[in-house]
């Protein structure tokens, strides 16, 4: 692969690389002599591992990924989440921070609460959530906006540089989930509805390259 | 309705918290449409129709003439008949089945807004009395919602039928030839009914809901009128409106329709 | 013969009508696709893949896969009563058998993806014209895939092979008439539908399907530029 392509959008069944110097990663599939994507996204070669990064589609849960979700149902033992992927997730009494008794399930959190939790196991079973670290729990105020999940690392930014100038220029708090649910709160709903506007100009430009310095740019406009 | 697809209760919160200060989420005044897009003839094999868009909502209708016979209380008039199918396509919340309440509801309230003004004159849809006239299909299809598919329908079925050709009659072999246009337009008259729906969110009233909206609505009035002549009306919903809200809502529509009907007649294209 | 042969519209025997495809039309869908070849235009949603519901067809050894075809009611001259018919349902299964070799639906058991197929405009070939809009539309969706379909339905008119049959082929009357032959293939050659309507030899037959699999690359193309450019411009 050369430097040219080494990120080029490539669909299901395209040949990225031929030859037996690669791995399939993530995304592709080895093929005869061929590595091939199983996915529609950009192709990416890290030290001979080839994979594809989707850039659309479903959310899919990954261990140790912060999410947001709002409560579907209330169990005997705790409650099911809707963290809008193929399926729901479980958030255990036992992964709540404090003592919760099991008949008073709903004062803790109701049907229709979103809540930041984190996912601590996938398994056959399903999903399993904790709200025990810091910054987990539910959320009393602000609001929520969805954006296409596979649009979150850019929102972040390089080690939360994208995020961290928004929530400067914004005077908001902001928690990205993984699942492309966004929780903002800030003093004045104008501040909330101008943040969400940021982050969605961020989606919208999502693949132009020095994507920090436009979006200073635009926050410069905007702020006239 | 699963309670996973609609809006979280905190943005709710919110959006009613906003709205109380005369503001909405996306910048609008409360009586304010989003932007509105009507392409007219977007259909090759109808003899009218049209293809709304009303922000990210889309809907598109089709007009489609047949002769059969007419009813027996008006033997000499066309029929009229209004569908509208919820495509499982284009919403999460809508499944594939035999129609539901809500895409009845919607079919219905459009028939009467036509019906009941006398947009289509019906009378002159007669072939031969007592035995054969023209029966008039407004088929609505919804292909994205994003709230109000209630008012992009009616638009939509109105701008359709403003580009209807009646398909010619074969009156010796009894058939229709819908290769070949009669030349005529459909008969319309000039009172032309824009169909509004008002929603109340808190104390507020609002017009052209998105999802999010549409979602924490209370209560809705759909009203059909024309030049301030109100010929259908519905109240959806289950909660109260006083009788300021009333009037308050009857002022706003009346003002809004002017500026729809004007959309109406020059089309974007 | 072959340069002899003319065709109601003009076309060359090998020559598909104008194509078009734009990813991303319909806004709340997973994935989206509209395909068109002249007059026929189909557009497809993709919502998934999710928990199939009721649990009792779930299967935990892959996930299933449903597709709900259906024509407009006026995308034809005699109008269609809305809902499902006899028709649109054996579409429908076709469809989901041209399009499930090429998903790698054992990737995710206990779960449905659902393709939602609507013509929009008829002019023949609207299943081909379906099964198009819909590769795009689940890759769109992010689901992995193996490969893309394509689809194209090759006629016999009288003794001559055409590609992609419009309405007035459909109907062609003359010497032999019209035999029918709707056919998908993967990017890489494999059949996973064929349908056929009429009469033809064998030695014939073969023919048409070598003139299938041209006509699916000139269609492949049509695909991948439309998901090309549409993540190059950045939608959604």
């Amino acid at each position: 692969m050369t430097k040219d392509n080494q990120r080029k959008i490539v669909i299901p069944g395209e040949v990225i690389v031929k030859g037996d110097n690669y791995l399939p990663g993530e995304g592709t599939e080895k093929k005869g002599e061929e590595i091939v994507s199983i996915k529609y996204g950009l192709s990416e070669e890290q030290n001979r591992l080839i994979k594809v990064i989707p850039l659309s589609g479903v959310y899919q849960p990954r261990r140790g990924n912060v999410v947001i979700g709002k409560v579907g149902n209330i169990t005997f033992n705790g409650w099911v989440i809707d963290i809008s992927a193929p399926e729901s997730a479980f958030l255990s009494l036992m992964e709540v921070p404090k003592y919760v008794n099991k008949d008073g399930l709903d004062e803790v959190m109701d049907f229709g609460d979103m809540v930041i939790a984190k996912i601590w196991s996938i398994n056959k079973r399903g999903i399993d959530l904790s709200i025990k670290s810091r910054g987990l729990g539910k959320i009393d105020e602000g609001i929520i906006v969805k954006i296409n999940p596979n649009k979150v690392p850019r929102v972040i930014g390089k080690e939360g540089s994208m995020v961290k100038l928004i929530k400067d220029e914004t005077k908001c708090n902001i928690t990205i989930g993984q699942n492309g649910l966004i929780w903002i709160r800030g003093d004045k709903i104008d501040d909330e509805l101008f943040a969400k506007k940021a982050i969605l100009f961020v989606t919208e430009k999502s693949y132009i390259s020095g994507l920090t310095e436009e979006v200073k740019k635009w926050f410069e406009k905007e702020k006239k | 309705m699963d309670k996973v697809l609609t809006t979280p209760d905190i943005t709710r919160e919110r959006i009613k918290r906003y709205l109380s200060e005369g503001k909405r989420f996306d910048n609008r005044k409360p009586e304010e449409f989003r932007e509105l897009i009507i392409e007219p003839g977007i259909s090759k094999n109808a003899e009218g129709s049209a293809r709304v868009k009303l922000g990210k909502t889309e809907v598109l209708v089709g007009i489609k003439m047949n002769t059969s016979e007419p009813y027996p209380d008006s033997p000499d008039k066309g029929n009229l008949m209004v569908t509208t199918e919820l495509l499982p396509l284009s919403s999460p919340r809508f499944e594939a089945g035999p129609p539901r309440i809500e895409s009845i509801e919607l079919g219905r309230l459009i028939d009467r807004a036509i019906r009941e003004s006398k947009l289509i004159e019906l009378e002159k849809l007669c072939i031969k009395k007592g035995e054969k006239v023209w029966t008039v299909f407004i088929d609505i299809y919804s292909i994205n919602d994003d709230g109000n598919l209630l008012d992009a329908a009616g638009i939509g079925a109105i701008a359709a039928l403003k580009n209807t050709k009646i398909p010619k009659y074969d009156e010796k072999n009894e058939t229709v030839l819908y290769e070949e246009s009669s030349g005529k337009n459909i008969p319309l008259s000039k009172s032309i009914p824009i169909s509004i729906t008002a929603h109340k969110i808190g104390d507020n009233i609002i017009i052209d809901p998105t999802r999010e909206e549409e979602d924490i609505s209370e209560t809705r009035v759909t009203i059909g009128c024309t030049n301030g002549v109100v010929s259908s009306m519905q109240k959806g919903n289950s909660k109260e409106l006083t009788i300021k809200e009333m009037e308050k809502i009857l002022d706003l529509v009346e003002k809004i329709e002017k500026e729809i009907s004007l959309k109406i007649n020059k089309p974007l294209k | 013969m072959t340069k002899e042969f003319k065709r109601p519209d003009g076309r060359k025997v090998d020559e598909l009508r104008p194509m078009t495809a734009k990813v991303g039309v319909v806004p709340n869908a997973d994935g989206s696709a509209m395909f068109s070849f002249g007059d026929t235009i189909a557009i497809a949603a993709v919502y998934g893949p999710k928990k199939m519901h009721p649990q009792h067809k779930q299967n935990p050894e892959k996930g299933t896969l449903r597709c709900n075809y259906n024509m407009i009611s006026f995308s034809v001259n005699d109008r269609i009563r809305p809902g499902q018919s006899r028709r649109s349902m054996e579409i429908s299964e076709i469809t989901k058998w041209a399009l499930e070799p090429v998903l790698m639906i054992d990737n995710y058991p206990n779960m449905v993806v659902d393709v939602h197929i609507n013509i929009l405009q008829a002019n023949a070939s609207t299943r081909c014209a379906g099964i198009n809009a819909a590769a795009i539309a689940l890759a769109h969706a992010g689901i992995s895939m193996k490969n893309m379909v394509s689809s194209v339905s090759i006629g016999k008119l009288d003794k001559q092979l055409v590609v992609d049959v419009d309405k007035k082929e459909e109907d062609w009357e003359e010497g032999e008439g019209a035999t029918d032959i709707p056919i998908t293939m993967t990017g890489d050659d494999k059949i996973t539908h064929l349908q056929l309507d009429g009469k033809i030899v064998t030695k014939q037959l073969k023919e048409a399907i070598e003139l299938a699999r041209k006509s699916c690359k000139e269609i492949y193309e049509v695909q991948k530029k439309a998901l090309k450019e549409s993540l190059s411009e950045g939608e959604k």
